[in-house]
């Protein structure tokens, strides 16, 4: 169906004189931006549908006092669902651990929550395959739930700023939205989403399509193939400083496998942009003490880089 | 008078509430105080974990999201 609009609009429309390279281009442009958007657009308002019924709220009252590892994994995956901006970060961490949620299964929702998401998903699996899209969403719940055990273990409670432990966290009754308010509020969130990230779509299937023929497929190998040991290390220092959203670094990732990184370097690299962001560390200083801070990013580093490390060993 | 109050730590989130209830207080012809509450203190006392929150009259009444102004028209009525 795409691929009949697709070439439609390249020979009907545009009337460009088939089997040329601009042919082939405009086509593979057009065709790969109906794919990647209505997956986008289906995509982000079921998983909108699936938020509407999680709520940091309920989120914090399901992990309250859980078990740590049982609670590590849960709050990973409650982080794919449930709705969070950065912005919210300090409160909900409050929050939670006003609920007597564990510092470690709080970190593995902190960590979670903005790398492993819907927007990822998407974009790895129309640009990439459902395989690295499956890898990339398994390996960043490892992350999380390893990260945030390690931490849980280290017994780093005196490293969260003292106010925190004494406030009083008053009680809301948020009403629950009915059905047609659900569905409205996907719609809201997939156009909100949509207008964030459709200018860097549109940049990284045009980058996608252009690229093909110039620059040697090999550019990279040498410097960041499988063979280079410092690569994924690097990949991850370079990954912290850079602040994007998955949308935003996709068309960098797009290069960066087209001209010969290994597979487990640029999802390590993905990995640190997304999860370990500076000014998400600014806010998180509201409620960590500047050690609590190096030690969250240390491990979460050792995490990524060992998970780079395996998938350039194993793919 | 009305009593109305944005909960959030400066995000551009929190202005576009702001400006929406604005919108809605006016065309109601409701005559409100607005107050920005940055403090994360006061936030958390509101029970509140995602912002922006709009609260009235000291009830919380939309967290975590900015509704139209048609819906804040009928939170506010």
């Amino acid at each position: 169906m795409f691929q009949t609009f697709a070439d439609y609009m390249t020979y009907e429309v545009f009337k460009i004189e088939p089997g040329t390279q601009l042919a082939g281009a405009v086509d593979f442009f057009i065709y790969d931006s109906l794919k990647i958007f209505f997956m986008l657009i289906v995509i982000i308002f079921f998983v909108s549908m699936i938020r509407s019924y999680f709520s940091p709220e309920r989120t914090k009252q399901l992990l309250s006092h859980k078990r740590e590892f049982l609670g590590n994994i849960m709050a990973s995956l409650l982080g794919i669902v449930t709705p969070f901006c950065s912005c919210s970060a300090v409160p909900v961490f409050i929050g939670f651990v006003e609920a007597g949620v564990p510092l470690g299964v709080t970190f593995s929702f902190l960590i979670s929550s903005p790398m492993v998401n819907e927007v990822a998903l998407v974009l790895l699996w129309g640009m990439f395959g459902w395989k690295v899209a499956a890898i990339y969403i398994t390996t960043g719940l490892l992350v999380a739930i390893a990260s945030g055990y390690v931490i849980g273990k280290l017994k780093l409670e005196h490293l969260v700023e003292e106010y925190v432990y004494q406030m009083k966290v008053g009680q809301s009754e948020i009403v629950e939205m009915n059905i047609t308010q659900k569905i409205h509020y996907a719609i809201n969130y997939t156009k909100e989403i949509l207008g964030k990230v459709w200018l860097y779509v549109v940049v990284a299937i045009g980058i996608g399509g252009a690229i093909h023929g110039y620059a040697p497929e090999d550019f990279l190998v040498a410097y960041a193939g499988k063979d280079n040991f410092f690569a994924v290390p690097i990949a991850v220092l370079l990954g912290v400083p850079l602040y994007s959203n998955a949308a935003g670094i996709i068309p960098i990732v797009y290069v960066l496998m087209e001209k010969g990184m290994s597979m487990g370097t640029v999802l390590a690299f993905m990995m640190s942009v997304t999860a370990l962001s500076f000014p998400e560390m600014i806010i998180l200083r509201n409620v960590l003490k500047p050690k609590l801070i190096a030690i969250f990013i240390g491990i979460v580093s050792v995490a990524i880089i060992c998970t780079g490390y395996l998938f350039n060993a194993i793919l | 008078m009305m009593k109305i109050e944005i909960l959030g730590m400066g995000c551009q989130k929190c202005s576009n509430l702001m400006d929406a209830t604005k919108k809605a207080a006016a065309e109601l012809n409701i005559e409100a105080e607005f107050v920005k509450v940055e403090d994360i203190k006061k936030i958390m006392s509101y029970g509140v974990m995602t912002t922006p929150a709009l609260v009235v009259d000291g009830v919380v009444k939309v967290s975590g999201k900015i509704p139209s102004v048609e819906e804040i028209k009928a939170l506010l009525q």
